[in-house]
């Protein structure tokens, strides 16, 4: 997950780490804060060498995280939760409430928090809250923060506090590692910038000398020709647009997530869905694919509208999604490769309920075949399976449902480079055969390949499509940066920010 | 703060391939082994008498961890099951003037209707079954106490033979009982049914995906523990030839769960294992009757069994880490 990687924090710095999802931003932090151990590397801390083997141990040593979720006690007052742990005492070794509410006081109007000390923490905001666990920061003199994505929920005046907050921390000297989709707060906050792609730092260095498509391109990683050769073959722009029209989707809404997208996918043709993390790409597969609650919206498979939305009758209408996260919902670990292929077609290999062993063998076996599934048995748990062979074994799931339209979200992302090159493959293929496929990929390159037309998302919203000679990195890029109204400089003015719903797991 | 070339991973995967190995199989190995050194200290133990009445004392709480492991293997829990034991009991004498099928069937209807309940407050309302299935616990119990009242005497002829009868030597209970376990067993080899529980507890959301009626598959999977836990109180009462609410079935929701459990059925879902659930309610018993016929206080064989089940999920939890 995470390769050589050198990260150096300067105290009285607050240094942002990007990349877009699976660069290895959450599997770094979760590194130097004890949650996972490193297979190799070291970790010091003000010149001296640490190793963490559990959270409480990165805590003591000095560092603290707010996450976005906190994690504090809600039933507790503010107060209690400030210093948790570390509460002013009695004589008889009781806490002393009043001490203990004076001390939060002071320290909350200190930083500017407009809260009283003694409200249960829970029935505040989830802005105040995150203040909250800063606010345990500053009294624990922390000498290190990690603020993972405190800013997703806040409201804009909330996240002038928090900065105001952070910024003042940073000048007591603490280090700030600040992580947060919405791109422009990280110019206004930030100092230094490192960015990683696939588990790697591609660049690292001062914020202020890094402008906004820069950022981006290193985050996509615009320069991976070297090994970044898609197996997609060239020239896909046939006359698609007069091939029959198999997929129809218009007006999808879903409230603070997708507004009035519409997607047109004709048979044989590959549709690019491009956008940065949170952009509504997701989304947009899953609302087609009954997964996600729409408030609006028309979907036609083959002329016929799909009135219930459901996955049953999604599926039903050969519809099928091969979702972005293989592990929470893909993979049923405890099951052997064999019922993970059949599971979406239980009904079609069995009779009155009954599995017939002739037929599952069967379609298992072709599929392991065709996609060249590599494994010792078919009966084997599919989580001793690697990380490709998973994949296919999910792709190979969905097609056996025969489906007319194929959704797939970032398909080959965290999988070794020669199954990358046979997923890619095996997609162009299915394509040739006449399969409406819808794709979504953080390489612009994967898309730029393998697309015919690409349709650029933007905030829940179509920003941009390119077509025939459009469809080419450059054009994407910009597309990916410029889309809708922002600007190339970096805007210290809180612009509606481009990221703000969505994609997290 | 500084990280040099930093290289990780998620936690490490390692096998610990002994201790899985213990976790699946050593149900049968115990099971074996206390088998053994029983043949060896207790007297009359190798006697037709002495393994019959071991089997007819599985048999029911046997039937009972049956719908449970399939229950658990939805990553689903069903306190409920000695309650609706009760409940069962006790309503059946009110019919046995229709004769003794119908009065059965209605107490196992009342089973399905219970488990029917719990299944629509988990898969439609969102309760936790552990919290379903304790209020049913508690007000299936007190249901059984108001229409059963009294301790009742049943002398029903048909009662009567399937609490005693046998078929070449084999008593009804344990006939019954292996018939369920080989189409539990059937059910969840061998159908999509089986796939379906085995899924939505090994990967809800993926089996959502997949296009799973998970509502259907876990009401169905609690009306199945249900009806198993009616008949089992079924046979009890028949047995005993008595129903007495207040105490038929007590408790009967932990041994069937240990029984799982030491089966090798993992307490996170995702897979069953009907045989494993027959060796950890075979073995449970043993253990309580080598105790007994030894004259050790049943305090003691309580607390031997607790150690059996604390070994058994430290088992479990093992196998999940690795």
């Amino acid at each position: 997950m995470l390769r050589d990687v050198d990260f150096v924090l300067r105290p009285g710095t607050i240094h942002t780490i990007v990349g877009e999802n699976g660069a290895g931003k959450s599997t770094l932090i979760k590194a130097l804060t004890g949650v996972y151990q490193a297979e190799s590397g070291t970790i010091e801390l003000a010149g001296e060498r640490v190793s963490f083997d559990h959270p409480s141990q990165a805590q003591d040593a000095g560092i603290s995280t707010v996450y976005q979720e906190v994690n504090l006690v809600p039933l507790l007052s503010v107060a209690r939760n400030i210093f948790l742990g570390r509460e002013p005492r009695t004589r008889f070794g009781l806490i002393d409430l009043g001490t203990l509410n004076s001390r939060a006081a002071e320290v909350v109007a200190e930083l500017g928090i407009d809260v009283d000390v003694a409200t249960e923490l829970g029935a505040l905001g989830i802005g105040v809250q995150q203040m909250i666990a800063l606010a345990r920061a500053v009294t624990t003199e922390a000498t290190v923060v990690i603020m993972d994505e405190p800013t997703s929920s806040l409201e804009r005046r909330e996240v002038d506090v928090l900065f105001g907050v952070a910024r003042r921390l940073r000048d007591q000297g603490a280090g700030i590692v600040f992580v947060s989709h919405r791109l422009d707060e990280l110019w206004e906050l930030c100092d230094e910038v490192t960015i990683l792609r696939d588990g790697a730092v591609v660049r690292t260095g001062s914020m202020a000398e890094l402008d906004r498509r820069s950022l981006i391109s290193a985050m996509l990683g615009r320069d991976i020709a070297e090994h970044g050769a898609t197996s997609f073959s060239e020239a896909p722009e046939t006359e698609s647009t007069t091939a029959e029209v198999v997929l129809e989707a218009t007006g999808l809404r879903a409230p603070g997530r997708l507004h009035d997208v519409g997607i047109t996918v004709h048979a044989g043709e590959i549709l690019g869905l491009a956008g940065l993390l949170g952009s509504g790409r997701s989304e947009t597969v899953k609302a087609v694919y009954g997964a996600l609650d729409t408030s609006a919206g028309q979907i036609t498979v083959r002329g016929s509208r799909i009135r219930r939305q459901s996955v049953p009758a999604a599926l039903g209408a050969g519809v099928a999604l091969l979702s972005e996260d293989r592990k929470s919902e893909g993979i049923v670990p405890e099951l052997s490769v064999r019922d993970n292929i059949v599971l979406a077609v239980l009904s079609r290999v069995s009779r009155g309920g009954v599995l017939s062993r002739r037929r599952v063998d069967a379609l298992v076996d072709r599929y392991i075949d065709r996609l060249g599934i590599k494994l010792s048995s078919p009966t084997q748990l599919v989580s001793e399976l690697s990380g490709g062979n998973q994949q296919k074994v999910l792709i190979a799931r969905w097609l056996a449902t025969e489906p007319s339209v194929f959704l797939l979200d970032e398909p080959t992302r965290g999988i070794d480079v020669g199954a990358k090159q046979e997923v890619q493959a095996l997609i162009d293929e299915l394509a040739e055969k006449g399969l409406a496929v819808v794709l979504i990929s953080s390489e612009t390159e994967e898309l730029v390949a393998g697309s015919a037309r690409i349709v650029v998302l933007r905030d829940g919203e179509i920003s941009e499509t390119l077509t025939g000679y459009e469809v080419e990195n450059s054009r994407l890029l910009a597309a990916l940066v410029d889309g809708g109204a922002a600007s190339d400089a970096p805007s210290a003015e809180g612009a509606p920010c481009p990221d703000d719903a969505g994609d997290r797991a | 703060m500084k990280a040099t070339a930093a290289t990780a991973s998620a936690p490490v995967k390692r096998s610990t391939s002994l201790r899985k190995w213990i976790a699946d199989y050593g149900v049968y190995v115990a099971l074996a082994l206390l088998v053994l050194v029983n043949i060896v200290i207790t007297p009359h133990f190798l006697t037709v008498a002495n393994l019959r009445l071991q089997l007819i004392q599985t048999a029911p709480v046997l039937i009972v961890a049956l719908g449970m492991a399939m229950v658990i293997g939805t990553k689903g829990i069903d306190l409920s099951v000695g309650s609706v034991m009760a409940l069962s009991a006790a309503i059946m004498p009110l019919y046995i003037g229709y004769g003794t099928l119908p009065a059965i069937l209605v107490g196992i209807v009342a089973g399905a209707l219970s488990g029917l309940m719990i299944g629509v407050l988990v898969s439609s309302f969102g309760l936790q079954p552990i919290v379903a299935t304790l209020a049913v616990l508690i007000g299936g119990r007190g249901l059984a106490n108001v229409i059963g009242g009294e301790i009742k005497n049943l002398s029903d002829p048909g009662l009567v033979s399937l609490g005693t009868g046998s078929v070449l030597g084999v008593p009804y209970s344990v006939l019954s009982a292996v018939l369920l376990v080989i189409v539990v067993a059937f059910l969840m080899r061998r159908t999509t049914f089986g796939v379906m529980v085995e899924a939505i507890g090994g990967n809800r959301r993926a089996a959502e995906l997949a296009g799973i009626r998970i509502r259907s598959v876990l009401v169905t999977v609690y009306v199945l523990s249900g009806v198993l836990a009616a008949y089992a109180g079924v046979l009890v009462a028949a047995r005993s030839q008595a129903s007495d609410p207040r105490t038929l079935g007590l408790l009967m929701e932990l041994s069937a769960i240990a029984a799982v459990v030491i089966g090798g059925t993992s307490l996170s879902g995702g897979r069953v294992r009907v045989l494993g659930t027959v060796g950890g309610a075979l073995l449970m018993q043993l253990i309580v009757s080598t105790l007994v016929s030894h004259n050790v206080a049943d305090s003691i064989s309580q607390m031997v069994q607790a150690v059996v089940i604390v070994v058994a999920v430290a088992l479990q939890v093992g196998r999940r880490k690795s």
